[in-house]
């Protein structure tokens, strides 16, 4: 296990948020296809709810796109009313994505972050 | 045959000079070719409303003129047929001044087209439109409705397309509609050719945003490196009959096109990939592949349609009020513990005055936008107290007094809070509510229908 290395998943995968209502999609593609296994055992929906719940998040739905390597996230009430009534500087959530990215880590091999990562 | 739609807009504020690059490539493609606009977003219509009632000659995308005006004579000369939702809550009066801005550009023989009925409270009741199932957003249970508009489909373009016109301008339809409308017309797929409506529908989907597909909203530097932003070149999409997509963008310009930046929009505002849902097609994403087809250009095969539902999805709008917002600077030696006692100061001073709405007083600077109103994770996190931190106080009233009363609580810590603030900026914006709802399609269709708007 030597060769495993616990990271942001900003450093080995990247995303999009985008909403509708109250509800946030954040898409999560790895850089490399061979991330995508670490990924689905590791970024599951619970744990993303988890990561929203102090927002007011109540459910996470986690689609898997295997021929796209990629997943996509479904959060209800994560936006705090969404335009229509958060107090947030951000009323869509626009920034959510990379709140994933950031503050969720993930244990992979060290191949599955792309060479000349500064994370690396 | 090939047909080639390019996108100039992905939403009403986008770069007014990208439709130009597109015109350019565009011309040197043979084949039906289209510039598509998307400009409309939920909250757009019932401003738009709002402008019509009190000038029934507008209600138009205040856009039009500035987009139309970069491509209108190019186009035309060309044979790119443009398809917008620059109509927004007047097509009939866009329809106008898109003719009056041809006669200023030497446009010569414009036709242009609208698409009208989008409109459900040109034929339906508030009291009816209230009583419609709600899916998502807010209650509008008495509150006064400002805009009820339904998401047409792609038929009602591909209509008004027939007539031979060189701009279609619609109100509210789906986005997509303004590719799959041109695919109908140009290859006749029929209202159960699913697989096919399916394609159209992705390609709309993935062109709908413009920019967003190229680079654009993309780029993370030393991650996700995009070339040329400052001349982001917009896509073009070019769809076969057989519905094979391939995403390329404007030549000679920046950006990129590959399948991460085709990944990223592909799932963008997407919830259940087996199932994005329009009027024309349940769109299903799950077996769709990605292939590298040279430089900026990548392959999009593999949707698949399911029949689409029996109802269409309304943007009901309400009067929402007032959002303040107010910010003080606060930097150097301490700056957070001056911030911090900033905002326990506006706190303390707003619940004396009595304000019951809530209001979210953050310090930016503190990961306040992945916070929530309370500010639990800034209150548990170790920051350092030395930076630069801004306090930023907001609320939603329906009275504008309570509004700005909490503004000038921060305007007052000027004088009356903290050491060194600075940088006071406030703004009090007029909100609209929205809600989704869902009518039975039949009644709406009726009402759907294009015609030519003549000069």
């Amino acid at each position: 296990m030597s060769d495993m290395i616990t990271l942001p998943l900003h450093a080995v995968a990247h995303g999009r948020t985008g909403d509708k209502g109250n509800r946030s999609n954040i898409s999560l593609v790895p850089y490399l296809p061979e991330t995508y296994p670490y990924l689905l055992e590791q970024v599951t929906a619970e744990r993303v709810l988890e990561l929203f719940r102090h927002k007011g998040a109540t459910d996470a739905k986690r689609y898997d796109l295997p021929n796209l390597t990629a997943m996509n996230f479904v959060i209800d009430n994560a936006l705090e009313g969404g335009v229509n009534s958060s107090l947030s500087q951000d009323l869509h959530g626009k920034t959510l994505s990379f709140m994933l990215l950031g503050e969720f880590e993930v244990t992979v091999p060290k191949p599955c972050v792309p060479a000349g990562s500064r994370y690396l | 045959m090939t047909v080639y739609i390019g996108s100039g807009a992905g939403f009403a504020g986008d770069r007014l000079d990208a439709g130009i690059p597109v015109v350019e490539t565009l011309k040197t493609k043979d084949g039906p070719r289209y510039l598509i606009f998307e400009v409309m977003g939920e909250r757009t219509l019932a401003i738009a409303q709002r402008i019509k009632m009190r000038n029934p000659e507008l209600g138009y995308s205040p856009y039009l003129e500035p987009y139309l005006r970069n491509v209108l004579k190019a186009a035309k000369e060309a044979g790119v047929t443009i398809v917008a939702n620059l109509g927004n809550a007047n097509p009939l009066g866009g329809a106008k001044r898109t003719h009056e801005l041809a006669r200023e550009l030497g446009v010569e023989d414009l036709r242009v087209a609208v698409v009208l009925g989008d409109d459900l409270l040109a034929f339906m009741g508030a009291d009816e439109v209230a009583s419609l199932p709600s899916i998502e957003g807010v209650s509008i249970d008495g509150k006064e409705i400002v805009a009820a508009n339904a998401y047409l489909g792609a038929r009602p373009v591909a209509e008004a397309l027939k007539l031979g016109v060189d701009v279609v301008l619609v109100g509210r339809t789906t986005d997509a509609a303004l590719v799959l409308g041109p695919l109908i017309h140009e290859y006749g797929w029929g209202e159960q050719d699913y697989d096919l409506l399916a394609a159209g529908t992705l390609a709309g989907h993935l062109l709908e945003c413009g920019g967003q597909i190229t680079g654009g909203y993309f780029c993370d530097p030393g991650f996700k490196d995009v070339p040329g932003m400052d001349d982001l070149g917009f896509p073009i999409g070019e769809i076969e009959k057989d519905g094979t997509i391939v995403i390329t963008k404007a030549a000679n310009t920046g950006g990129l096109v590959n399948k991460a930046t085709v990944t990223e929009q592909m799932l963008y505002e997407v919830h259940d990939p087996s199932a994005y849902l329009t009027p024309d097609v349940s769109l299903d994403i799950t077996n769709v592949s990605l292939a590298d087809d040279g430089k900026d250009r990548v392959r999009v095969t593999g949707a698949r349609g399911n029949p689409p539902p029996e109802t269409l999805k309304v943007t009901v709008s309400a009067d929402g009020g007032w959002l303040a917002e107010s910010e003080m600077i606060y930097a150097g030696p301490n700056a957070l513990a001056r911030a911090r006692l900033a905002a326990d100061v506006v706190r303390s001073r707003v619940t004396k005055h009595g304000v019951t709405e809530p209001v979210r007083i953050e310090i930016v600077g503190t990961g306040a936008v992945y916070d929530n109103d309370a500010s639990d994770r800034e209150r548990a996190r170790n920051m350092p107290m030395d930076g630069e931190y801004r306090l930023r106080a907001a609320i939603r009233t329906l009275d504008k007094e309570t509004a700005q009363y909490v503004n000038d609580e921060v305007l007052s810590l000027f004088c009356s809070g903290p050491s060194g603030g600075g940088g006071y900026r406030c703004n009090i914006t007029g909100q609209v509510n929205t809600a989704s709802v869902l009518v039975p399609r039949g009644p709406v269709e009726a009402q759907a229908r294009a015609q030519e708007v003549q000069p």
